[in-house]
């Protein structure tokens, strides 16, 4: 559940990344709450990506700051952490989905392995307890345990982008980003995975930045929107009142155009 | 009875002796000397000159010779024996803008200024064994023309940077030190100065094949040969105690412009870009190679995607030195007994293990 | 120096010239200070191919002097050709005394074993390196291992030792095996066979570590804690072989199998060639071995 009135978790301060004369994102502000699921939409090169890298601590910005709200309590600017730090957040308290589960899976490396690979990162020494939270994870993520040994692969895509999301929630982390989760899946695997998706994040109370070019993903999962539009942030608000009540021309078109679709 | 094997020691001695027999063939036939090497197979020492950094004619020869003609194993010897040298300086960096031309060709203007010299090519010959050469050749003496000694012959890259439309040389910059990883260990990323020093001690064969995939698509950039010479420079040093520049003689070198692809932006206006290419003696194939590699090299420097095993530096700088390649490819002849033992008593043990879980639980094994 | 030999006239006491031997030395103090971590060096090329010990040989002939007593051993022993082939190297660049007996050396140089016997702590045993870097076969390029390895981000390591025991159920690493060193750098001991591990752990010798073509140097000081990967519910296991050696009847050494004909004929033997001809000296015989005075005879 969102929790307004705790101290955000993650603040974008006037974000801004240029390549050269053209323009990544400019000026992008929002606070995301813990627990909560925001959406970032727009057409391809409209600067979700760009902006989804900035807030991961990827991309360093040309002006701006990311602030996050460590698990000690203090918040912090990603830009002055040690690079040992910021890899340490990514690898315990964030999640990051990729869109091609093969740029967020070791390819080699079995399910298990793959699963088990955060906890050995963090000092877990004890094979049968890695082996036992990893068969935890493979059944909470509907992949029969039998397959723990079995590399991805071996999976279909649906599979394996539910082995990613284990793999990074093994740590519990506090904020997942999420890159086109659902993007070259069937609509049913599709479906399967939104519904898993929803699930954990409610049980789990992830906060999630997604970033997805379909409004309906944003619909069900988000409970915030921003639309993007050639790098600036062009509406922002409840997902239920930009997508019922969308008021830029282009976010109307947006909705129009899925909903003619 | 087992005895533990002994031995080693005579035998070293003795396939040393045998492969120096080897090396000198049939005594009936006469003793190859090292003038003949440097006369008639000059391209060789030229190709082990310059992979062994090493400007000596006489000792690259001496080295083709011990090593039975293996040009590899020459360019060991050489490098073993240079490692060896104390250094006690660096000479003035050398103007190929003076180079007393014997061969200068572009494929980029049809003339130019000093014209464009064929010199000694075997680019129009035709490739046909020559017969009479098995018994002797004495060719004729070759064509000559009076040679004005006033002639210039400038850069083409200099003649096109005149007009802005290639980027400009790297400005000097006389106190910056060079790189050298001869006395340094390679750290990534490396700058323009040890990768090309380190192409220029690449192996020929390594460069050519990496040039040749960036014309085939593996990290295009559209290479056009400004300038290929070669001649005689003269290498200067200073000695600032003395106020005076020694001159230490003449080299000679084959030298590549290579012309690449343009880049520009809404800002600024395009140019042509470029690539480089140095070789001792006469090896045009290693010049141009080098010169197609370097310009692949610049990626990152110029903003294109690193996609290909020619864009590659760590790739590239690690595996271009055909010494450390070789060494490490032949030291799986040295015995490996004890690694081997250690993985035939695994491979025995987990053989053993699946035998017992068979035997055990019959069905997990069907 | 005035001590080089004959054949090496012209060239330095133990072949390098002085100032490349300090600046191998300043690695070397470096390595030493950091232990288990990889000291980048510049490596000469020397007149011995790289992968025959170019680094092994230049550290030696940084740390040699005319009072060392040098042993060499390959693959536990000093007959092989490569061990021969490097003594005499040094015996013509340095002049120095050599020896095939461990407790006798001061400087040992090894290639893929430790002696048997315990070293010492005036000795130092140096080791020939092909490959020094643990993760280089899960991580290719060097800018990523050097940042993993400064992150001490090791989790990589287990997932290769995990994935080992799912699928063969035990750790299946028999040589190179990684340890960790100091409680802060995994570091890749050369390929010895795992059953000498537990040697490199509170050793009293100087363990030095040189791989000429990779050019680092690295190093386990005296008395240092050397730890072999494992889970604590798979610990780590030395070798253990099921029959002492044929010759000296050891069984607590490290064995080479020898096939003594066409029929499948096996035995096996010690590997460190002067451990087990110490002990035939000292009147231990295996069960396919004789008296030493016998066989002398």
């Amino acid at each position: 559940m969102t929790n307004l009135s705790a101290s955000p978790l993650l603040v974008a301060e006037g974000l801004s990344k240029f390549y050269g004369s053209r323009i990544g994102c400019r000026n992008v502000n929002f606070a995301l709450q813990p627990g909560e699921v925001l959406a970032i939409v727009g057409e391809s090169g409209s600067g979700k990506t760009t902006l989804l890298n900035l807030l991961s601590g990827q991309l360093a910005p040309n002006a701006g700051a990311v602030r996050y709200r460590m698990r000690d309590g203090e918040t912090k600017n990603l830009l002055d952490l040690s690079e040992a730090e910021r890899r340490f957040l990514a690898r315990t308290d964030w999640g990051f989905v990729h869109q091609d589960a093969r740029n967020g899976l070791r390819m080699g490396v079995s399910a298990g392995g793959n699963i088990g690979e955060r906890l050995m990162g963090v000092g877990d020494r004890h094979y049968g307890r890695i082996r036992e939270t990893a068969r935890g994870w493979l059944d909470r993520v509907e992949i029969d345990t039998s397959r723990i040994d079995d590399k991805p692969t071996q999976f279909s895509g649906g599979m394996r982008q539910r082995l990613q999301i284990a793999r990074n929630l093994v740590t519990h982390p506090r904020l997942v980003f999420m890159d086109e989760p659902t993007g070259g899946l069937d609509v049913s695997v599709q479906a399967r995975l939104l519904d898993l998706i929803r699930g954990l994040v409610a049980d789990l109370g992830l906060a999630v930045v997604l970033v997805t070019h379909d409004l309906a993903v944003a619909r069900l999962l988000s409970h915030r929107i921003l639309v993007m539009k050639d790098g600036h942030v062009i509406e922002a608000g409840l997902t239920d009142r930009v997508l019922d009540d969308p008021q830029e021309a282009y976010t109307q078109l947006l909705v129009s155009s899925v909903l003619a679709a | 009875m087992y005895v533990a094997v002994k031995g080693g020691e005579r035998a070293i001695a003795n396939a040393h002796r045998l492969v120096e027999h080897e090396r000198r063939g049939d005594r009936n036939v006469p003793e190859l000397g090292t003038e003949q090497i440097e006369q008639q197979l000059s391209l060789a020492v030229d190709r082990v000159m310059s992979e062994g950094s090493l400007y000596d004619r006489g000792l690259a020869a001496l080295a083709i010779k011990q090593a039975r003609g293996d040009l590899i194993e020459a360019i060991f010897l050489i490098r073993a024996y240079r490692t060896t040298l104390p250094r006690f300086g660096f000479s003035v960096p050398l103007d190929t803008a003076d180079m007393a031309i014997r061969r200068r060709i572009s494929s980029t203007y049809k003339d130019l200024p000093g014209g464009q010299v064929l010199g000694p090519t075997f680019d129009y010959t035709h490739r046909l064994l020559d017969f009479a050469l098995a018994a002797e050749g004495n060719p004729a003496p070759p064509v000559t023309a009076p040679v004005d000694t006033a002639e210039r012959f400038p850069r083409v890259t200099d003649l096109i940077a005149q007009d802005d439309l290639i980027e400009r040389n790297p400005p000097e910059n006389p106190g910056q030190p060079v790189g050298d990883l001869t006395r340094e260990p390679l750290a990534f990323p490396a700058e323009r100065d040890l990768r090309l020093q380190n192409l220029a001690r690449g192996d020929e064969g390594f460069l050519l094949a990496l040039g040749y995939s960036t014309q085939r698509g593996y990290g295009r950039n559209h290479p056009f040969v400004g300038e290929i010479r070669m001649g005689e420079v003269e290498v200067e040093f200073d000695i600032p105690e003395l106020g005076l520049m020694a001159s230490l003689g003449e080299v000679t070198l084959t030298e590549c412009q290579m012309v690449n692809q343009f880049k520009g932006s809404l800002t600024e206006p395009a140019k042509f870009t470029r690539g480089y290419g140095l070789s001792f003696g006469h090896c045009e194939r290693r010049a141009m190679s080098m010169s197609l590699v370097d310009r692949a090299l610049r990626a990152d420097e110029l903003g294109e995607e690193r996609t290909s095993p020619a864009q590659d530096e760590e790739f590239v700088l690690s595996h271009s030195d055909n010494i450390q390649a070789t060494g490490f490819v032949e030291h799986l002849k040295l015995p490996h007994y004890v690694d081997f033992q250690a993985e035939l008593a695994l491979l025995r043990q987990m053989r053993r293990e699946l035998e017992t879980r068979a035997s055990t639980h019959p069905e997990a094994a069907e | 120096m005035s001590r080089t030999a004959e054949n090496y006239r012209g060239y330095n006491f133990a072949y390098l010239d002085e100032q490349t031997k300090r600046m191998i030395r300043r690695a070397i103090l470096k390595a030493i200070a950091i232990p288990g971590y990889q000291v980048p060096f510049a490596s000469r090329e020397m007149p011995m191919p790289y992968g025959w010990g170019t680094g092994g040989v230049q550290v030696t002939a940084a740390i040699l002097g005319p009072s060392d007593v040098l042993k060499v051993i390959d693959q536990g022993a000093d007959d092989t050709t490569n061990a021969v082939s490097i003594r005499q190297f040094f015996e013509k660049t340095a002049g120095v005394e050599t020896t095939t007996e461990t407790e006798k050396a001061t400087v040992i140089q090894t290639r893929h074993r430790i002696p048997e016997a315990k070293l010492q702590g005036h000795q130092v045993l140096v080791y020939q390196v092909p490959i020094p870097e643990p993760l280089r076969f899960l991580e290719p390029r060097e800018t990523e291992t050097r940042t993993l390895h400064a992150l001490a981000e090791y989790g990589l390591m287990h997932v290769r030792l995990y994935e080992d025991i799912a699928q063969h159920g035990h750790i299946a690493k028999t040589y190179a095996y990684p340890v960790l060193v100091a409680d802060r750098y995994v570091m890749d001991p050369s390929p010895i066979p795992k059953f000498d591990n537990p040697k490199m752990d509170d050793c009293a010798a100087l363990q030095l570590f040189g791989a000429g073509r990779e050019k680092r140097i690295y190093a386990i000081p005296p008395y240092t804690k050397v730890v072999s990967l494992d889970f604590e519910d798979h610990p780590f296991e030395a070798t253990k072989f099921e029959q002492p050696c044929a010759l000296c009847g050891a069984t607590d050494s490290y064995l080479d199998e020898v096939i003594t004909d066409d029929q499948g004929g096996r035995m096996f033997v010690c590997s460190d060639t002067h451990h087990c001809e110490t002990r035939r000296c000292e009147g231990h015989v295996g069960h396919l071995g004789m008296p030493v005075t016998e066989a002398a005879e």
